[in-house]
């Protein structure tokens, strides 16, 4: 079944099996493998993307279910060699260790900055409670979040926790 | 597997009735599908089809996202919505599709029990509107037709002042229910108590609504009595998210509780 | 050991100290990072795997052909296919590559599938036509210890076996199966290199002993695999053993083509080794000032259907199952029993976890008998170093700062009554403030650092000039845990170069660094790194007869005699093998030094419970943890946060529910790994000390943050609610009825 849709601006049309999840039409059919896989049961987060502006678990998703949609995956964050700055503050605050989740991760704080850009922590922890991390313990990411909030403000970061910060 | 995408109620309510399954935000349906227990060769998206997204006074298209719950629903309804999966699964999933998937402990459900909400199903000859204790018969089990699509849900003409939901979970978020309640209460002292997970469908507590609704101003007995008969009134199991004894007492604390909020 | 470099380095940019950030950040935040999920080649075929309905069966037939009569498939493949070793295993060779004949666990692999995609895959698999006779399962452990259906019994008498002590108490626990639940499931490629031979790629732990047993099911020579590091989403001790390793290769060779094979979460869950659920039965013995008289123990960990390394499990369960505490008469007796249940075997914390979990409410326990401050009681008994191993006798030469972890750990200030934003129950509004009970508990916990029991442990590395300064080359497994990070930095500072890169190499390149696993990385294989460089800064120099190597080159009297370009044309390189302290194994009553190092942390749980729904958050954990020394702070705390995070989990929501060998919740839906809501706040005192073997003084650092965090969120609940709580996870049932 033919289905186009616009991924990362770009214009892409394929002839797909219309079994096929979105989150594969992603990785397989177009090579983009920053969208990963964690649990086929919406759970984990890891397979986040934002269709038409709204982040969504592409593993409960088919591909041709964003027929017309215009998707994001992490792959169009960062442009001309220039992190976003939500990936900046997951680099700076040492959000990722194993990093499987992260993009996800990235995907559904950029949602939640992108409604609001200066969430208090509670509202970070529940903008990004769809996200399971195994390794960090959340602690960076939600210094990451923050981190990032503060540059779409065009504010100074706070200060990372080892250098007095909390 | 064929894959229909249509843009009205119409072709959808068609494709249902050539023995497509329907698929709205994907929460319950994708994830049977991904493990294999489901391998539908015909399937319907109803993403496209605007109708299903209206939401008019008190008819809830079946398509309307738990965000947009979340965001402008019923006090109660929204604190159910705010429970369902996560932001991206809200983002996605429909109240139609609690309904349909018609799990025990589907968070939208003691709601719309506890308000007596109708199910607005459709077929391609027409529409009916069932109401809840209809349209739930068992686990997962409603009496949808074959060829019927559900369309919209409607709440009655006035709601209740005072609505509290709650739901236990060993989680603080993203978790199934292990006991889901919602308790509603008029200001005239009229009580209703909708009950999830604690049997094959959702469920009234019947007799305890009917003595707590009597009492203008529960003394500390009146409330540890509609606990009781909550508890009593509650059908649940013992499976591996919890143990029927835990249910039954759980469900009677969270009423109570509810209760509580309402009379504040 | 220390740096023997005669002209000791100039302090480095990135070098041990140093929070530097991870050289693999980058391509993980912008989604260009290659996991094994990732690998593709054209042409590859999709692998799938037919595996058990049943917890115990025998095979009677089993009939490939539906498979095969459907369009796409490449082949099937069932166990008469294996061409050589028809079993594998870490540390006993009993598991069968595909079951033959009887099934021994829900899962068990039977055959295998190619095909030309994932789907037609899956299916084929699901059309191969298995008949079973189904048996009975064991699944009671205590039955199969009574049966004697054991994999090891371990048998521990230290001291006076009279001893006794005029305060007693005594107390049964369990834990239950946790699962490691990396984000990444297994996944990997096989590509057959036209030569009989094949190219592994795949998740691992460690690598040389992937290799070691896909050569022997194979039936090939050691030269014909190459298996190969690839990027991992998370182990814990999930990764250790074999999983799809030799079935990836089976096929490979088989269709001649390369084949892809992910596992999806369900089969992850039946595809890897959990920990050890555990059943254990204590009683101590104490003097009226609350020194320790005597500790007798019973320890069960259920093992599963096959061997994996519950013996090692074990052993760590039984040495480790009086604590960081001393006492002279001691009696462990361990079982790790074989039954139908899910095969256990390694995760973080590995067998120190459970026992901790008992002891430390054994403590408590006690220290209310003598109506004395559980912190006093356990500083009385402190183990420390120069003092003798409670179970081994073994004395402790490295720095064991047990007091010091307490006493840091008691005075960290405790959080205000009200600062909780959260509240039990999360976003499910079933409680108020009004609801909340506030507690606090206390735990410590010991493990081993290195392998035990005699083993050789040791790791190669390899650092040469290249580039513009040094790579590292090592087989040793980065899981995310940061050994990219750490290695070079060690490689820095020992050769005064800040220019230096980790490259992770395959099986024929170097030999084997060991497993990621026992908190080992930093101090073995950072150890490796440590030994090449600085013997090749030392060479480099005396060849040159320099007295400095820096970015520049080497150095005499300041100036530049040697440019690094010129080195780097020398083609500079230094290979070394690093063994940590060698050990024993034990005698008959488990005596003897069987321990390279150890490493102590303390956690102080603070929780808010609502009890009568048995709801509870976990507000924060704040921890002491005996680190030798910090090589890299920033990833010192990120061990410690997501080893807490874990141990938090297992503490109030992770278990596997199995009945009748079949676990109910193989998924994400069920299986609860701590959200961001869940998350404790931490606060984290890395008490550094001088001494340990490891680079610089290092210790390992992954596993410690697990022992005790469990059991200090167990005894807050306890303080909190007054319910003797003897399981975890603690579920709400635990508290509320």
């Amino acid at each position: 079944m033919e289905v186009s849709m616009t991924v990362n601006g770009r214009a892409v049309s394929a002839d797909v099996e219309p079994r096929t999840l979105l989150v594969h039409f992603l990785r397989e059919n177009l090579r983009l493998t920053g969208t990963h896989v964690g649990c086929e049961t919406g759970y984990c987060g890891a397979c986040t993307v934002h269709v038409d502006g709204k982040a969504v678990k592409s593993c409960t998703m088919l591909a041709v279910q964003a027929e017309g949609a215009d998707v994001k995956t992490i792959e169009s964050l960062a442009s001309n060699g220039n992190l976003h700055p939500v990936q900046e503050g997951f680099w700076e605050r040492h959000g990722l260790q194993c990093g499987f989740c992260t993009p996800g991760m990235i995907m559904a704080s950029v949602a939640l900055l992108d409604e609001n850009n200066n969430p208090s922590e509670d509202e970070i922890r529940h903008g990004i409670e769809g996200n399971l991390c195994r390794c960090t313990g959340y602690h960076n990411i939600v210094r990451a979040v923050e981190y990032a909030g503060a540059k779409m403000r065009g504010e100074e970061p706070p200060p990372p926790d080892w250098e007095g910060g909390e | 597997m064929h894959f229909h995408h249509p843009t009205t109620l119409a072709d959808a309510t068609q494709a249902v009735a050539e023995g497509a399954t329907p698929l709205a935000g994907g929460t319950d349906l994708m994830v049977e599908v991904n493990f294999r227990h489901r391998r539908p060769e015909h399937v319907v998206g109803l993403r496209k089809v605007e109708e299903l997204g209206a939401w008019e006074g008190n008819r809830i298209g079946a398509g309307v996202t738990w965000r947009r719950l979340e965001h402008g629903g019923p006090q109660a309804l929204a604190e159910a919505a705010r429970t369902v999966g996560s932001p991206q699964i809200r983002n996605a999933g429909t109240i139609g599709g609690n309904v349909v998937t018609a799990s025990p402990a589907g968070d939208g459900l003691p709601f719309l029990v506890a308000v007596d909400a109708k199910v607005e199903v459709m077929s391609a000859e027409g529409g009916r509107l069932v109401p809840w204790d209809v349209f739930f018969v068992g686990v997962k089990k409603t009496t949808l037709a074959a060829d019927e699509l559900v369309t919209a849900i409607h709440l009655p003409e006035s709601l209740p002042e005072r609505q509290a939901f709650g739901k236990v979970g060993v989680r603080s978020a993203m978790v199934i229910a292990t006991v889901g309640c919602v308790v509603t209460r008029t200001d005239d002292g009229k009580t209703t108590v909708g009950l999830g997970s604690v049997g094959p469908t959702p469920l009234r507590a019947s007799r305890a609504e009917e003595m707590i609704s009597s009492v203008t101003r529960p003394t500390e007995s009146d409330l540890a009595e509609f606990q009781k008969m909550v508890s009593d009134e509650a059908r649940p199991i013992t499976d591996h998210r919890s143990t029927e004894e835990y249910r039954r007492h759980a469900v009677g604390v969270l009423a109570r509780r509810l209760l509580e909020r309402c009379l504040r | 050991m220390t740096a023997p470099s005669r002209v000791r380095p100039a302090r480095v940019a990135g070098g041990v100290g140093d929070s530097t950030l991870r050289p693999d950040g980058i391509p993980k935040l912008e989604g260009s990072f290659e996991y094994a999920q990732d690998l593709w080649q054209e042409g590859a075929l999709w692998g799938a795997t037919t595996r058990s309905p049943h917890a115990h069966a025998r095979i009677v037939a089993v009939d490939v052909s539906p498979a095969l009569s459907i369009g796409g498939v490449h082949a099937v493949l069932t166990a008469d296919d294996v061409p050589g070793s028809p079993t594998f295993g870490l540390e006993h060779s009993d598991q069968p590559v595909l079951a033959s004949d009887v099934i021994n666990y829900w899962g068990e692999p039977v055959a295998l599938v190619a095909a030309e995609d994932r789907d037609t895959a899956r299916r084929a698999a699901a059309a191969v036509k298995v008949r079973y006779e189904i048996l009975e399962p064991l699944t009671d452990p205590g039955e199969a210890d009574t049966r004697d259906e054991a994999f090891r019994r371990i048998r521990i008498r230290r001291g006076d076996q009279e001893a006794s002590g005029p305060v007693v108490v005594e107390g049964y626990y369990e834990t239950a199966m946790q699962d490691q639940a990396p984000l990444g499931t297994e996944a990997g490629l096989a590509v057959p290199d036209g030569q009989g031979g094949v190219d592994l790629f795949a998740t691992s732990q460690f690598l040389h002993v992937d290799h070691e047993q896909v050569v022997a099911s194979l039936g090939l020579s050691a030269d014909q695999v190459r298996a190969h590091p690839t990027g991992i989403g998370g182990a814990f001790g999930s990764r250790e053993d074999v999983n799809l390793h030799i079935h990836l290769c089976m096929l490979a060779l088989r269709t001649g083509q390369p084949v892809k094979m992910v596992y999806d979460r369900s089969e992850s869950f039946t595809g890897h080794v959990h920990r050890h659920p555990a059943r254990m039965w204590y009683r101590h013995e104490a003097n009226r000032d609350g020194t320790l008289a005597r500790v007798e123990a019973r320890i069960l960990l259920d093992g599963g259907a096959y061997a994996s390394t519950t013996p090692a499990v074990l052993a760590n369960a039984s040495y480790f199952a009086v604590g960081p505490y001393k006492c002279d008469s001691v009696a462990v007796d361990g079982v790790g029993t074989r039954t139908n249940n899910p095969p256990c075997g390694a995760m973080r914390g590995f067998g120190a976890v459970q026992v901790c979990f008992a002891y430390e409410t054994q403590m408590d326990r006690l220290a209310d008998a003598l109506s004395m401050d559980p912190i006093e009681l356990r500083r009385k008994n402190a183990l420390t170093t120069g003092d003798h191993f409670a179970t081994t006798g073994q004395i402790i030469e490295t720095p064991l700062p047990t007091v010091e972890v307490l006493e840091s750990l008691a005075a960290m200030p405790l959080p205000a009554d009200s600062e909780s934003d959260l509240l039990p129950g999360g976003s499910g509004l079933t409680t108020e403030a009004r609801h909340v009970m506030r507690g606090i508990g206390y735990a410590i916990g010991i493990k081993n650092l290195g392998f035990s029991e005699g083993f050789d442990d040791y790791s190669q590395a390899r650092v040469r000039l290249a580039g513009s300064g040094a790579v590292v080359e090592t087989a040793a497994i980065e899981v995310g845990q940061g050994l990219v990070t750490v290695l070079a930095q060690i490689a820095r500072t020992a050769l005064g170069i800040s220019d230096v890169t980790v490259e992770h190499v395959d099986t024929s390149r170097i030999d084997s660094a060991g497993s990621t696993s026992a908190s080992r990385q930093t101090q073995v294989s950072g150890g490796a790194v440590l030994k090449a460089a600085t013997t090749l800064r030392d060479r480099i120099l005396h060849h040159h007869d320099g007295d400095d190597l820096t970015d520049q080159g080497v150095l005499r009297n300041g100036d530049v005699i040697v440019t690094m370009g010129e080195l780097v044309a020398d083609d500079w390189q230094e290979t070394a093998t690093f063994r940590h302290p060698p050990t024993t194994a034990p005698d008959e009553y488990g005596q003897g030094k069987l321990h390279a190092d150890f490493a102590v942390a303390g956690h102080r749980a603070v929780v808010d419970v609502d009890p009568e729904l048995g709801l509870v958050r976990v507000i924060r954990v704040d921890t002491a943890q005996d680190v030798g020394k910090a090589l890299n702070p920033e990833a010192v705390l990120g061990q410690i946060e997501g080893g807490i995070m874990q141990g938090v989990g297992l503490a109030v929501m992770e278990e596997l529910v199995v009945e009748e060998g079949i676990i109910r919740n193989p998924n994400f839906t069920d299986y609860l790994l701590p959200t961001i809501l869940d998350a404790p706040d931490v606060e984290a005192l890395l008490i550094e000390e001088d001494g340990s073997w490891g680079p610089f003084g290092a210790k390992g650092v992954g596993e410690p943050p697990t022992i005790s965090s469990t059991a200090a969120v167990a005894a807050a609940i306890r303080a909190a609610t007054g319910k003797a709580i003897e399981r975890v996870p603690v579920r709400p049932q635990d508290i509320a009825l």
